[in-house]
């Protein structure tokens, strides 16, 4: 590449400006990862949702308990395959800061409704034979240096006063990276045995498989239909739409994030535009000499867009490589507030692909306007 | 001999025939040539002078195909070039013209070696090949000891030098100077035209000057006048000999 030492003598022209040029691509580029990511983390619930799973809640809320006793009237209803209930705990470990997601199962069915995380036999067959035990996630048991065997107490916000006391009896993995592995679950008659009255034979939420994905609709219908007019009226929904609904609690964080990240965008472009048009206009008589002495419009073009396509590629680089070490420390900074915060590869290559984008069309209009002056006018700008 | 009445033959190097180019400013005609003809011989070294605004260095950039007559037409060792496409154009300077301006023009981040090689990036030729023709011609102006100086830490007349080797590096068939002395002292300007003279006396080559300077013009074998947009001819002094080529 004969042209490269030309190329590379005019990006170190300047070098204060080159650094800050690719500051701004990097800090562009970090801040788009770091914003999918925390999109990925909270649109999550469409990849993880089952296709065959539907959720049951309390048509009135989600914090409102629908009747143990309408289980058995759910399997009944055809295309139901298998269905299991959960209700929220809400406890904290040692201190309100230790956040974790705590669910109270139903162990008969739930490896069957949720069969992508995964318990080993032996830790599952322990967990069934102990009131006392919990099963929890692989990320919540690093965070808190948990091992099998070990005794936990977690003190309840919700369900009483004091610390509930739980034996660690197996530990799940998810199958997918973005599986939650921070869930921590305790038995059901554990939990019947702790509550007051009131409360008892109430489940949070149910959550069935169907014989085919197909009978979705017909099926959620069916079971809405069926307690119309109860006490305890239901919505049934797909897993996914109910996640979906799960994030839209706190706000349009998609519209959020695509707004700030197009703004961040455009105005790096501006930025390099501005940029790349003073860096060309400094040296007009220079690309008048380049044509003068036989380089072609295009060549002119082409040296204009290598500069700042190079700017944008080093600056996307280094800006995506930062978010390759700095999410994993956010993701252990924000214990477990989100999803895990997972910087999938379609990311790095979008962001690279959006990085080329902006350098190239940056460059392309101070490139176009080299590539069309006169010789003659420019030789006079000296 | 350098002719302007139309007469020249048609092996003239470089023949301009009934030219005329006219510039429109603030919706204003402006006639800066009309009806010029021109004709140069190989190895021929001429100088066109004038006042401000005569049209000389519009004379020359229409001889160099930096830009095109309103009328008439330029033929250089027998290729028409008014009427070639800008690409085409572009690759006949590339072949045929060596351009040294009053102010230099050489790019400040590439040494002396990098921007006498700037025209030969553009052949076929190999880095050995680049290479040998470069330390040639920064021979030939007596540069070998400045390859690797940037323009920054060169002389205004050593900065001169390279961009005659510059212009001569791909041994094009004609030099154009515009003011090749116009920024210079006396003692530089008279290194600078000493080499112009050897690049015609000595490598045959044909070099058209613009030149406000008498002394400097007077070194020329021949001086053109130009005024209001018409050559008249000046005197004619003894050519320049010797042998050998460049590059």
């Amino acid at each position: 590449m004969k042209f490269a030492r030309i190329i590379l003598a005019n990006l170190l022209r300047k070098k204060v400006r080159l650094l800050l040029t690719i500051g701004s691509f990097a800090v562009a580029l970090f801040l788009f990862a770091f914003l999918a990511v925390v999109n990925d983390a909270f649109q999550r619930g469409a990849d993880v949702a089952g296709a065959d799973r539907l959720v049951i809640i309390n048509r009135t809320s989600i914090i409102n308990p629908l009747p143990l006793s309408y289980r058995d009237k759910i399997l009944r209803i055809p295309g139901v395959k298998v269905i299991t209930h959960n209700n929220w705990f809400g406890a904290v470990y040692k201190d309100e800061k230790n956040f974790f997601p705590q669910f109270v199962i139903d162990p008969e069915n739930q490896r069957q409704v949720i069969p992508e995380l995964l318990v080993p036999d032996d830790q599952w067959n322990a967990f069934v034979k102990d009131r006392q035990g919990a099963i929890v996630g692989a990320r919540t048991a690093e965070r808190f240096g948990w091992k099998i065997g070990d005794r936990v107490p977690l003190m309840v916000t919700i369900w009483g006063t004091g610390n509930w006391e739980f034996n660690i009896d197996g530990i799940y993995h998810g199958k997918r990276p973005q599986d939650d592995e921070t869930q921590f679950w305790l038995q059901w008659d554990y939990f019947q045995e702790h509550v007051s009255a009131g409360i008892k034979g109430q489940v949070g939420w149910y959550v069935l498989r169907l014989d085919s994905p197909d009978d979705a609709v017909r099926v959620s219908k069916a079971i809405d239909a069926e307690f119309a007019n109860s006490p305890f009226e239901t919505k049934t929904e797909t897993e996914s739409a109910f996640l979906a609904n799960w994030v839209k609690q706190f706000g349009n964080i998609k519209f959020l994030i695509i707004t700030i990240g197009t703004i961040v965008f455009l105005t790096l472009l501006l930025v390099t535009g501005n940029t790349m048009a003073i860096s060309v206009r400094e040296r007009t008589p220079e690309f008048a000499v380049f044509k003068a002495i036989g380089y072609s419009d295009r060549a002119v073009l082409f040296f204009v867009l290598a500069e700042s396509l190079i700017i944008a590629l080093i600056g996307g680089i280094l800006g995506l490589l930062s978010s390759v070490v700095a999410v994993p420390v956010l993701a252990k900074g924000l214990n477990g507030l989100l999803p895990a915060l997972v910087l999938s590869p379609s990311t790095l290559v979008l962001g690279l692909i959006l990085a080329i984008l902006v350098g190239l069309i940056s460059g392309m209009l101070p490139g176009l306007t080299a590539m069309h002056m006169r010789v003659v006018t420019a030789l006079r700008r000296v | 001999m350098v002719k302007v009445d139309g007469s020249g033959s048609q092996s003239s190097l470089i023949q301009a025939r009934d030219l005329d180019k006219t510039y429109r400013r603030g919706g204003e005609e402006i006639d800066v040539l009309q009806g010029l003809n021109l004709d140069v011989e190989a190895g021929e070294f001429v100088a066109f002078m004038g006042p401000s605004g005569s049209g000389k260095s519009t004379l020359l950039n229409l001889l160099g195909g930096l830009d095109v007559p309103t009328r008439g037409r330029i033929t250089v060792a027998g290729d028409e070039i008014t009427h070639m496409s800008s690409g085409r154009l572009t690759e006949w300077r590339a072949r045929h013209v060596g351009f040294i301006f009053q102010m230099y023009n050489l790019i400040p981040v590439l040494t002396a070696f990098q921007n006498v090689e700037l025209p030969l990036l553009l052949t076929k030729l190999s880095k050995a090949e680049r290479r040998s023709h470069v330390e040639t011609a920064l021979g030939v102006v007596g540069l070998s000891d400045r390859m690797n100086h940037y323009p920054r830490q060169l002389s205004g007349g050593q900065e001169q030098r390279v961009t005659i080797a510059r212009a001569i590096v791909s041994d094009p068939t004609f030099l154009l100077c515009d003011e090749p002395t116009g920024d210079l002292d006396r003692k530089s300007a008279d290194d600078v035209m000493t080499i112009i003279e050897e690049l015609v006396g000595r490598h045959h080559k044909t070099v058209l000057m613009v030149t406000h300077d008498p002394v400097v013009a007077a070194r020329a074998s021949s001086i053109l006048h130009l005024d209001k947009g018409v050559l008249v001819e000046g005197k004619h002094t003894t050519p320049l000999t010797g042998a050998g080529g460049v590059a």
